[in-house]
């Protein structure tokens, strides 16, 4: 009798177990996808939430921007991430034409470490740029007081604190910097590592953040989501129009709307958002890209990487700002729904 | 007893064991086994270095000997010199060698001559167990406790107050990450294994030796250094030589103090380099060939550099331990 009943019991708990995970597995297909790091934690939660609803499962390694560049290059992946754009070196060694769709906004906050100092702190472009070439080595230097009237500022060293580990927020910072000053352009250009004029490299946000916040006089840059999440002072940076702006949210989907309203018709959406136009737009910010291939080999997959691509546009951009990343601009969100229909079936 | 006659007529059908032919057969079979397990581990190693040294080719080959000896490393003009990694390595490794071994040995000494029985195994177990703290660990400590320390009174004491600022090794501005910071983390982390190995030594070294040496008037102390050390010198050397190799190869704690700039100072308060740090700060995110390659070519040369550090040093245990001979 008790026997019976636990056989039963043991019946019921499968129904309901397979119950539900026969209506997910719609398909029965998992997408993988490997790349960027710096997205991974909206990414997670786009994929979690998109399980749920959907059922289709999507693996992502985050093993760093060069890497997904790599894999979807082999076609081990069935879709890439990256900070950075690829380059055309990168695009030509690919199996085919990949397609590059911006799914958040990452902006780089500037940190900083000034005793005494309780107003936030104004950088310009070409001041920024001169603490990290090391030719503005003071805090009380006219430069930086030039832009920070009514403040008292130390007479103590600056000391830099940069990433040692190659990173896309090391790339959109560089990014910036070689676009405001000719010197930085043509020293130390733009990367994801850089040969460093001056200054200590300290490993990851928590790093550089660490250096900072302990050494008196430092200053160092941090992902926007990293400094609001620890309450790290920011300087106001100055962008294109002359605006002192607060790295915000709202101030990075400000620069990608700044530069969306000028992009062609046929862009490849592979372009820099760094020192956009527009009043209320914050000069350090990037989109982050998913990389797709243009002709897809496999039919099925292809139908639900569409469908992912068109999810995350409408529903997975509205839960972007909860973990501190920047929506796109609803004017991106509608031209790139309709650029997915443009990936195509069959190679 | 009962099953006696039913192995005889077993045996009456069989031989009682097996036939010598049989038997070396399984020999045969034993030794290609062992030897098979024997030649994996020195493959392994080979193949490693292979594969690292081919991947790694075309960063040598383009460079040549200025990867070994020029201090640019440029990723984004895919220029590429190792000298300060290779040098942050050695020197990093050299200062936990000059500040762990004394350590070491004072505790391992005191641990089999001097302790109290009831100490000596929760004073061993403590030692040990620094061995067992993971090196993210000992890096988060460092970044959070070390360095702030370094920086307020310890760096600012050694150059201003003992006025070693003069020389151009404590010169400098002291803002915590630095070689000497490294130096510090990797003795810690190797000083386990030098205490352990030397304290293992130190027990087996006969009792006879201590009480020969006390009887001819020796005092303790006396008894210790021409005796006892001299006894286990090879031991402790061997302790020291595991400790250097997992110095020259720690990564992930050294990375998080260092300071992670290729530059060649003589000030032991500036920040530098080590070409595992390299290697790990850099590889995840490099997707140029010539940035890859020169990461691969500066793996081979760590690898090359653990070898010959190593080798360099069991020769001199090895000329020590032929010299002890000669004078005894």
């Amino acid at each position: 009798m008790l026997r019976r009943t636990g056989i039963m019991l043991l019946l019921a708990t499968l129904a309901a177990c397979s119950g539900p995970r026969e209506q997910s597995s719609r398909t029965g297909i998992a997408l993988t996808g490997a790349g960027a790091t710096f997205p991974n934690p909206i990414y997670s939660k786009w994929f979690a939430d998109y399980a749920r609803q959907s059922g289709v499962k999507i693996n992502y390694q985050s093993i760093g921007s060069g890497g997904g560049i790599r894999q979807l290059s082999e076609g081990t992946v069935d879709f890439g991430a990256s900070d950075a754009p690829m380059t055309d070196a990168e695009l030509k060694a690919a199996k085919g034409p990949v397609m590059h769709f911006p799914t958040v906004i990452g902006a780089v906050a500037v940190t900083y470490n000034v005793p005494g100092l309780r107003a936030p702190l104004h950088l310009s472009g070409s001041v920024l740029a001169g603490i990290f070439l090391g030719q503005i080595r003071k805090w009380n230097d006219s430069r930086i007081a030039a832009i920070n009237s009514g403040v008292a500022l130390p007479a103590t060293d600056i000391l830099v604190a940069h990433r040692s580990d190659g990173s896309g927020t090391t790339y959109i910072f560089s990014d910036f910097l070689s676009t405001v000053s000719h010197d930085w352009a043509q020293g130390p250009g733009t990367g994801k590592e850089l040969s460093w004029p001056v200054g200590i490299g300290a490993k990851g946000n928590e790093g550089v953040a660490g250096l900072v916040k302990q050494t008196p006089g430092a200053v160092g840059y941090v992902e926007l989501a990293y400094a609001r999440q620890n309450n790290l002072p920011t300087a106001a940076v100055q962008n294109a129009s002359g605006a002192y702006v607060a790295p915000s949210v709202e101030s990075a989907t400000a620069a990608a709307a700044g530069v969306a309203a000028r992009l062609p018709a046929n862009t490849d959406y592979r372009v820099s958002i760094v020192n956009a136009p527009g009043a209320s737009a914050y000069p350090i910010a990037s989109f982050t890209w998913l990389l797709v291939y243009r002709a897809q080999a496999d039919t099925s997959k292809a139908a639900e990487l569409k469908a992912f691509l068109r999810w995350y546009l409408t529903s997975g951009e509205q839960s972007a700002a909860t973990l501190d990343y920047a929506p796109l601009p609803p004017s991106m969100i509608q031209r790139l729904t309709v650029r997915v229909d443009s990936v195509g079936a069959g190679a | 007893m009962a099953n006696a006659p039913q192995v005889r007529t077993i045996d009456a059908g069989t031989p009682p064991f097996v036939s010598i032919h049989d038997r070396a057969m399984g020999d045969v079979i034993y030794r290609g086994v062992i030897l098979f397990f024997a030649l994996c581990v020195p493959l392994l190693v080979l193949l490693v270095g292979w594969e690292i040294a081919r991947a790694g080719w075309p960063a040598l080959h383009r460079f040549g000997l200025s990867f070994l000896t020029s201090s640019e490393w440029n990723p984004v003009k895919h220029i590429f010199g190792a000298a300060p990694a290779i040098y942050g390595t050695l020197a990093s490794s050299a200062i936990a060698l000059v500040l762990a071994t004394p350590l070491a040995l004072g505790v391992s000494v005191w641990l089999s001559e001097f302790s109290p029985r009831s100490l000596r195994q929760p004073v061993a177990f403590l030692v040990d167990l620094l061995a067992a703290i993971p090196s993210v660990v000992y890096g988060l400590w460092g970044i959070f406790v070390l360095l702030p320390v370094l920086r307020d009174p310890v760096m600012p004491f050694l150059r201003d107050r003992l006025g070693l600022g003069h020389t151009p090794f404590f010169s400098g501005p002291a803002y915590g990450p630095s070689l000497l910071a490294a130096g510090i983390i990797l003795a810690i982390m190797i000083l386990p294994y030098i205490a352990s190995v030397s304290r293992e030594v130190l027990l087996a070294v006969p009792r006879s030796q201590r009480e020969a040496a006390l009887a001819l008037g020796a005092t303790r102390w006396e008894a210790i250094w021409h005796t006892v050390l001299p006894h286990a010198r090879t031991g402790i050397a061997g302790g020291v030589i595991l400790g250097l190799g997992r110095a020259l190869g720690e990564t992930m704690a050294v990375t998080m103090v260092i300071g992670n700039r290729p530059e060649i100072s003589a000030s032991l308060l500036a920040p530098g380099y080590t070409m595992a740090s390299l290697i790990a700060n850099e590889f995840s995110e490099a997707s140029s060939d010539a940035h890859l390659s020169a990461l691969m070519a500066v793996g081979f040369t760590l690898f090359v550099i653990t070898i010959l550090v190593n080798a360099a040093a069991r020769w001199l245990v090895w000329r020590v331990e032929r010299g002890g001979r000669v004078w005894a």
